[in-house]
């Protein structure tokens, strides 16, 4: 569509979120019995859930048992519906194996591995409906199930995009806003002691504005674990309620 | 073939009253749980920049200077004493590997199993060579076998009980619900080693499948496994037909009345 205002005048986004505003999130953990972890979360349109399985023993060759710690094995999937289009995705086509290792990056960061060695973490993530932030929406999502699993952590992984329109920093950007071509970066963020899990970008950003955009995708991360953190309290009180002792 | 379908409904939310008068003190990973570096950490904590900082979300529990964090659901943790039920995934040199839902599989040696004849002696090459005759990737035994979080299920003097209603049950604290039918002679005959060919007869088989139901009803709304209350759930379903205890309406039904039953019972 030419001419597609992302950013108005008066400060609207398309969707008529000002430039530092996150889109609704929603989620929920224990939503499988019988994986060990599990959660789904909506941030917008964006619908992800997650799935974790472990510690457990190694599967396959005992050779890749790390004799110090965990190791923590990601799989991303997009279902063929996700997108506008129907497009089928086989399982280990480039994006998909990009995405589980940028997951694995971060989370290798955030699980305590050391506390389990010569096991094996698996971390599932299906991403149902793709609105943009879907390396966002995964690790959030997943963060939660590692948290429902049980499986010792630093702190949560929180993660937000970020862009930059017209001299101003967008938070949690939306398919269009992602389509429309500008600079993007996902970040994902251990909130309490501010620490970056991981920072990706591939596009072009002028080094005076990178700050800045550092800083909105930063706020929104923290705003993102303030929404988290309700969740699994929420969740926490419930389960103590009904196990009663 | 007859098919039942039923609208999305909005969850209830967990009914506080339930709860008792204690409160906890409950964590997310990341939270500062103390700032006096005079107490020692327990599981489920780590020490970060002077501060306990909890690492799983659960409740805070402590023990004169000893402070852990107890999480919602883990993996089995084993302990001296314990009943664990398992699942041979590997047969090796004088031992089995078991699957017993916990961080790393479980190892059964060959010396610490109960020989035919009740006979003790040392094993030898030929007791080795024969260890697929006793058990072997994919052996089927009567029974059925439900896996639960091992947090469900309370820990008691024994773990093996023979209900009333005509089925036996092995709570294993690693989770694992063994159920099966009731053995007619209980002789100690053989020192332990039991071979049983016949087949089950239908009236067992309903008790079993009943008793299965009953425990995922009983896992679904999060409450301890015990033989009470695995007893009065299934006193409580026996109005319902087996293949409806598992449909919402029913379930929360069944549950409510048997946590009035426990509640009289402890009462």
């Amino acid at each position: 569509m030419a001419g597609l205002e992302l950013l108005s005048d008066q400060g609207y986004r398309v969707d008529g979120r000002r430039a530092g505003e996150l889109r609704k999130i929603q989620a929920r953990m224990g939503v499988f019995t019988q994986a060990d972890g599990s959660a789904y979360i909506e941030q917008g349109n964006t619908k992800a859930l997650a799935v974790v399985y472990g510690p457990h023993e190694i599967r396959g060759s005992r050779a890749r048992a790390l004799p110090d710690r965990a190791l923590v094995n990601c799989q991303y999937s997009s279902a063929t519906f996700s997108t506008g289009e129907r497009k089928k995705r086989p399982h280990g086509d480039r994006k998909s194996c990009e995405m589980g290792l940028q997951l694995r990056q971060t989370f290798d960061a955030a699980i305590l591995t050391q506390l389990h060695p010569r096991s094996q973490i698996d971390i599932y993530v299906q991403v149902l409906q793709a609105d943009g932030g879907t390396y966002a929406a995964c690790v959030n999502a997943a963060t939660l199930a590692v948290m429902d699993a049980g499986i010792p952590m630093r702190d949560f992984v929180c993660a937000c995009s970020a862009g930059f329109v017209d001299g101003t920093a967008l938070a949690d950007l939306s398919h269009v806003e992602e389509a429309a071509g500008g600079p993007q970066l996902a970040l994902a963020l251990l909130p309490a002691s501010g620490q970056i899990a991981l920072l990706e970008m591939d596009a072009r950003l002028h080094e005076d504005h990178l700050e800045q955009v550092l800083e909105t995708a930063a706020q929104a991360a923290r705003d993102v674990h303030t929404l988290l953190d309700r969740v699994v309290r929420q969740h926490v009180h419930e389960a103590s309620i009904l196990l009663g002792d | 073939m007859a098919m039942e379908m039923r609208l999305p409904v909005a969850r209830k939310p967990v009914n506080e009253t339930l709860g008792n008068e204690t409160k906890k003190h409950l964590v997310v990973p990341g939270d500062t749980i103390t700032t006096d570096t005079g107490f020692m950490r327990g599981h489920g904590t780590y020490m970060g920049e002077e501060k306990l900082i909890a690492s799983v979300a659960g409740s805070v529990e402590r023990v004169n200077k000893l402070i852990c964090v107890k999480a919602l659901k883990t993996r089995y943790n084993g302990e001296v004493g314990d009943i664990v039920v398992g699942r041979i995934t590997e047969v090796q040199q004088k031992r089995w590997k078991v699957e017993t839902n916990s961080r790393l599989d479980s190892v059964l040696l060959l010396s610490s199993m109960n020989l035919p004849g009740g006979e003790l002696r040392r094993r030898s090459a030929e007791d080795e060579l024969a260890m697929r005759g006793f058990l072997q990737e994919g052996d089927l035994i009567s029974g059925v076998l439900v896996q639960v979080s091992p947090s469900l299920v309370k820990r008691q003097k024994t773990h093996f009980h023979d209900l009333p209603c005509g089925a036996s049950v092995i709570l294993g604290n690693n989770g694992f619900i063994w159920i099966y039918p009731t053995p007619e002679h209980k002789d100690e005959e053989a020192g332990g080693f039991i071979a049983n060919m016949e087949p089950v007869s239908l009236a067992d088989r309903e008790v079993i499948s009943r008793l299965r139901n009953c425990i995922v009803l009983m896992v679904n709304q999060k409450m301890m496994l015990y033989d009470t209350s695995i007893l009065y759930c299934y006193e409580v379903s026996l109005p319902h037909q087996i293949k409806d205890i598992l449909k919402p309406k029913i379930m929360e039904e069944i549950v409510m009345e048997t946590r009035q039953r426990l509640l009289e019972q402890e009462g």
